[in-house]
């Protein structure tokens, strides 16, 4: 098949463990640590506010592993916990990371060719990070699965420690943004759009994401301006031909 | 344990794992009943730009001036050394400076 032949596919290579992929992939992710780490730190700053013991603060953060969404529902937390109150933080959360469902999906080419037992755990480690470098790595013929796994579990290790020393400094801490610790996830990305980029015609379901990001998030409350974006870019893409 | 972690805290926990593990696998487990047609490529292939662009363009849009400024040096960064890392720490460094100068955002 021709397209078969093409540097973007997504088909090429099945997926294979070989050691050696593991020092590239905590290279490719190395540039996301400290990004990762102030923004563990300013997470346990803010559940020092909210009154959280440090036990709660690192189950929460080992178990969910989904530093935006903890953000948001540690932010909104209700004063007390019921069914509902639990219902409405687990739809805030739902919202937030649905994306990740995205993310796994672009992933099953690669990692679909490997035994369940092994590619779904490993999907657990899917992150924004860690996505963008593991598909860039593809893109260049990557099939080595230890590169995403490995630096996923470095990612997942920094972001566990992260979080001690917020808690403790929480006092020093309390303002995030007078570090620009808010700067760091959206600076990591613009930082990846740009080798991205091939040209205004592949751009285009940027721009429809963008618009619908803009519009939902105008119209309606909470996140849900991350999932509608994403997915309206994606389908765009449906009606445009590449060449 | 539960001197540490309060049940109840713990049950909201374990709700947002639920929802967290099931988006992370289920997108996965979707892809085993599509197959990959050139069309669903192009999809894939313009996701991770348009979950960039969607999670972080309204941030941006409502985070105003020193955002914008931190991110265009940010990218500035990557035209010129094509260093995520170096791009990251100067986005910081950017907001921070500016914040302290007093600007707002």
């Amino acid at each position: 098949m021709a397209i078969a032949a093409k540097s973007s596919d997504h088909l090429h290579g099945r997926a294979y463990w070989s050691r050696d992929g593991i020092g590239p992939g905590i290279y490719a992710i190395a540039p996301m640590l400290p990004g990762t780490a102030a923004f563990g730190l300013a997470f346990g700053a803010l559940c020092a506010q909210k009154h959280f013991t440090l036990a709660e603060v690192e189950v929460m953060m080992a178990i969910v592993y989904g530093g935006l969404s903890q953000f948001v529902a540690v932010q909104s937390w209700p004063d007390s916990l019921d069914l509902s109150t639990i219902a409405t933080l687990a739809l805030v959360t739902a919202t937030v990371n649905l994306r990740f469902a995205l993310m796994s999906a672009s992933l099953r080419p690669w990692f679909g060719t490997l035994p369940a037992w092994q590619a779904y755990p490993s999907m657990l480690l899917v992150t924004d990070g860690g996505w963008l470098a593991a598909l860039r790595y593809r893109e260049h013929g990557g099939a080595n699965a230890w590169f995403f796994v490995g630096g996923g579990l470095v990612l997942y290790v920094v972001w566990l420690a992260s979080s001690v020393p917020g808690f403790l400094l929480a006092e020093q801490l309390a303002d995030p943004k007078k570090y620009g610790v808010d700067v760091v996830m959206p600076a990591f990305y613009a930082a990846l759009l740009v080798p991205a980029w091939k040209g205004a015609r592949r751009a285009i379901p940027w721009a429809v994401a963008g618009v619908v990001a803009l519009a939902v998030h105008r119209l309606a409350s909470g996140y849900w301006f991350i999932i509608s974006g994403a997915v309206a870019g994606s389908l765009s893409a449906c009606f445009f031909d590449d060449e | 344990m539960n001197e540490f972690v309060h049940s109840d805290m713990l049950g909201a926990f374990i709700a947002m794992m639920i929802v967290t593990a099931a988006s992370r696998a289920g997108g996965f487990w979707m892809m085993r009943y599509i197959t990959i047609t050139p069309r669903v490529r192009r999809m894939l292939d313009a996701l991770p730009g348009s979950i960039v662009v969607a999670a972080s363009l309204p941030l941006v849009v409502g985070g105003g001036g020193v955002v914008v400024l931190a991110l265009a040096a940010a990218m500035a960064v990557t035209i010129i050394r094509r260093n995520e890392f170096i791009a990251v720490i100067t986005a910081m460094v950017v907001a921070a400076t500016a914040r302290a100068l007093g600007f707002g955002g």
